[in-house]
């Protein structure tokens, strides 16, 4: 590690953790944050990088993350899905753990967590699934997981089927202190439904799945959290239902929370066009009002954090027919500049954003960053949010090229991240 | 339908260079394409325009004469290879396209699913290169996922025609379909057509919806909500539950195939009830105007959809409709592959 001290000078500094969005000086010594401010005695040995015109924030943390590892590494590999996760500017990330075996032992956990700390360049935080083989009937063992290393519960792109497995599931994660998270749709609903059900679907001959499928589900999982006041997290809510029905549970309990993918902010189902098997997703894509309902609810706080629900797939799973691909699009590399689209459009003010990305997810699952204060680690990131680029798939540096913005013109670039005061990547031009 | 609001508003001067390349009209010049149709393939009726449709029309009704000679056979496509292409089991489109292929003189090659390698796990774009390097000159290619067969289309150099994907489209159906219209009746514009029967899963329906509402026919939709697409009506349809309503003044009654296996997905059901509500039978038929034409674009389930008194009566024009199938089929043919010189 650099051990080197380093102050960055000048940079524009949003950190919601300590109500922070101004114009100062950040010093980096041991790893930490040594200071923040106007610095104006500099250690002799520190080297400095200016940030003028630049904008500094804690390194986003993403919340839902799949990773081919282990089981599929030909799509991603801890190690490959860090180097994406870095040059997007996400500091740490939470790998699902829909892997082939399923997380769901201790060893596993174990697995994962040493496999992140030998290849990753990014913090790795290890989930496990709250059923033995994701077959939604046996519980795992929430506290050896815990220990383990585990910081959160969840099916990955699955729902659980039955309501009591849920409620014990959420009953007694409570006495951990663990999160509960589920992805919201009933599988019988939506049968073999590949997009959104509605007038695209109906023309292109698709079969369509209906935005009841989402908030039924929903609502159901809600009623249970309510019933055990347990921490429950909703992974991914795409309809303007789904934002109606949770605000006044969130309201009621604090611990109930959740989370929007960057697709269902910045797309919708006409951009799927030509049967573009980029843009098949799990929730699907929804129409235009849901998606400026989805931002709203982001604006007010009633969804809590974005992810980018990066789930890689290789050529072979996506070349296929619309109805015959698997669903999933990659999004660590996209994120920030993907959200920036949401603050140049003036529609999510530029510390919202940050605390969706940042900040709150930290809270919601009790990991290190997130924050700029005096004495934590120095994961953040220096930006610039007028840099324009376009998406290329020769420049994406995972394993696996489906992203759905292919050729998309951003505004906003990630210059530097730096993970633990050292600087993990650095954008060359 | 989507908002302006997704792009970045804020001025980005460094894009704006690579934003957009003025499109070079020139390069279009009309002699270039002296056909009214300008298609490199035939994937869907939403492509074209209603000129391009009169057009294909107009060339099918010059060829049905070819079929009614004893000497069936033009020259016209000597030398040119026409693969037939059946991912999903089909006997009447596929010798429709057969004997079409053949009578314009072209060498026609059928590849069918059970004996291909599809079967051994290759994907359809592996499929579609390895054909494509054999040169063929065309492609009829049928599908059972939407979309399939633009995919293919994508990645081959000859001209591709659809023979149904999915729920999605079967241009040739709805043309052979307007072309039995327009030899009966006269013209297409003002009939009130009704198409009754499974939507959801039909492309022979989405495909006519489009055609028949670009020629100006009124055309509505019968039958039970659970086998309509959601918003149908948005697509130019008047939608109907009951066949009473549905049938007044119907000049065309088209019927729709009920596959059976729509019963154990709780669409319906059951065959008895469906007949009774939503089977032509000569009591319903009764409803629509005298003269109405009954048509069924194959293969009929008598005591389904259809009732034999019905499907071999007078009003009938279902033998009518396969005939007109070899006809539409041979005129798109020879417009695609004459339309390929100009891609060349």
């Amino acid at each position: 590690m650099n051990n080197r001290p380093i102050i960055l000078r000048g940079g524009h500094v949003v950190d919601p953790s300590q109500n922070l969005d101004a114009k100062c000086d950040i010093l980096i010594a041991d790893g930490k944050i040594g200071a923040i401010g106007n610095i104006s005695e500099k250690p002799d040995d520190a080297s400095t990088i200016n940030c003028n015109g630049k904008h500094v924030f804690p390194g986003l943390i993403d919340a839902r993350v799949f990773v081919g590892e282990p089981g599929g590494e030909h799509r991603e590999t801890i190690a490959s899905a860090s180097k994406a996760a870095v040059k997007g500017g996400i500091t740490g990330f939470i790998m699902m753990p829909e892997t082939d075996p399923v997380i769901d032992d201790v060893a596993l956990v174990d697995f994962v967590r040493r496999a992140a700390r030998d290849d990753a360049i990014a913090r790795v935080y290890p989930s496990a699934s709250i059923t033995r083989g994701f077959e939604g009937t046996e519980l795992t063992e929430f506290g050896l997981l815990q220990e383990a290393g585990a910081i959160l519960l969840t099916e990955g792109k699955r729902s659980i089927q039955s309501s009591l497995v849920l409620r014990r599931a959420l009953t007694y994660a409570k006495d951990f202190g663990l999160v509960v998270s589920t992805e919201t749709f009933d599988p019988y609903l939506s049968e073999n439904g590949v997009m959104n059900e509605g007038l695209i679907a109906s023309h292109m001959g698709l079969p369509g799945i209906p935005r009841e499928a989402e908030i039924i589900m929903l609502e159901r999982d809600l009623r249970l959290a309510a019933l055990t006041g347990g921490n429950y997290h909703a992974a991914n809510i795409s309809t303007s239902d789904s934002a109606e029905a949770i605000a006044p549970y969130k309201e009621a309990n604090p611990n109930i929370t959740c989370a929007v993918s960057i697709n269902h902010l910045t797309l919708n189902e006409n951009d799927i066009g030509r049967y573009r098997t980029f843009l098949r997703l799990q929730p699907p894509l929804r129409n235009e009002t849901d998606r400026n309902a989805m931002i709203s609810a982001l604006a007010d706080g009633t969804i809590d954090i974005i992810v980018s629900s990066h789930d890689p797939q290789d050529v072979d799973e996506k070349r296929h027919p619309f109805s015959e691909a698997a669903d999933g699009a990659i999004g660590m590399e996209t994120l920030f500049a993907a959200a920036m689209r949401l603050y140049h459009n003036e529609e999510v003010p530029l510390a919202r954003l940050i605390d969706a990305l940042s900040t709150r997810p930290a809270r919601i699952f009790g990991l290190d960053g997130g924050s700029l204060a005096v004495g934590k680690a120095a994961d953040l990131i220096i930006t610039d949010l007028d840099d324009p680029w376009i998406v290329r798939e020769s420049d994406i540096v995972s394993k696996s090229k489906n992203t759905p913005y292919e050729k998309e013109k951003f505004s906003g670039r990630v210059l530097q991240t730096f993970v633990n005061g050292e600087c993990v990547y650095a954008y060359e031009t | 339908m989507q908002s302006t609001k997704r792009n970045c508003n804020r001025p980005c001067t460094r894009l704006h260079n690579l934003s957009r390349m003025p499109i070079d009209l020139h390069l279009m010049d009309s002699k270039n394409f002296p056909k009214a149709f300008n298609q490199k393939h035939l994937l869907g009726i939403a492509e074209l325009s209603p000129l391009e449709i009169q057009y294909l029309l107009d060339r099918a009704d010059d060829a049905v004469s070819v079929s009614r000679q004893l000497e069936k056979k033009k020259n016209v496509l000597r030398g040119r290879t026409q693969i037939n292409l059946f991912f999903e089991a089909s006997t009447r489109t596929q010798s429709s396209f057969e004997l079409a292929g053949k009578r314009l003189g072209a060498d026609v090659m059928n590849m069918s699913v059970g004996s291909s390698s599809v079967k051994k796990g290759e994907t359809l774009i592996d499929t579609a290169m390895t054909l494509n390097a054999m040169q063929p000159d065309l492609l009829v290619v049928r599908h059972q996922s939407a979309g399939a067969v633009e995919l293919l289309a994508n990645k081959v150099g000859c001209s591709v025609i659809n023979a149904g994907d999915g729920a999605h489209e079967h241009p040739t159906q709805a043309l052979l379909d307007a072309l039995t219209i327009q030899r009966n009746k006269g013209t297409i514009a003002g009939l009130v057509v009704a198409i009754c029967g499974d939507v959801l899963h039909s492309r022979v329906a989405r495909s006519n919806i489009i055609l028949l509402n670009a020629l100006g026919a009124e055309v509505r939709v019968i039958g039970p909500s659970t086998l309509l697409p959601a918003r149908i009506e948005e697509l130019g349809v008047a939608v109907f539950h009951n066949m009473e309503n549905g049938l007044k003044d119907a000049d065309i009654v088209m019927m729709l195939r009920l596959q059976r296996e729509r019963m154990s997905g709780a669409l319906v059901p059951s065959v008895r009830e469906y007949f009774r509500y939503f089977g032509l039978d000569a009591a319903k038929l009764r409803h629509a105007n005298p003269e109405a034409l009954v048509m069924h674009p194959g293969p009929m389930n008598r005591g389904v959809e259809i009732a034999s008194e019905v499907a071999d009566g007078p009003q009938s024009v279902i033998e009518t409709q396969v005939e007109m199938g070899v006809a539409v089929r041979m005129a798109v043919i020879e417009t695609l592959l004459e339309t390929r010189g100009n891609y060349e």
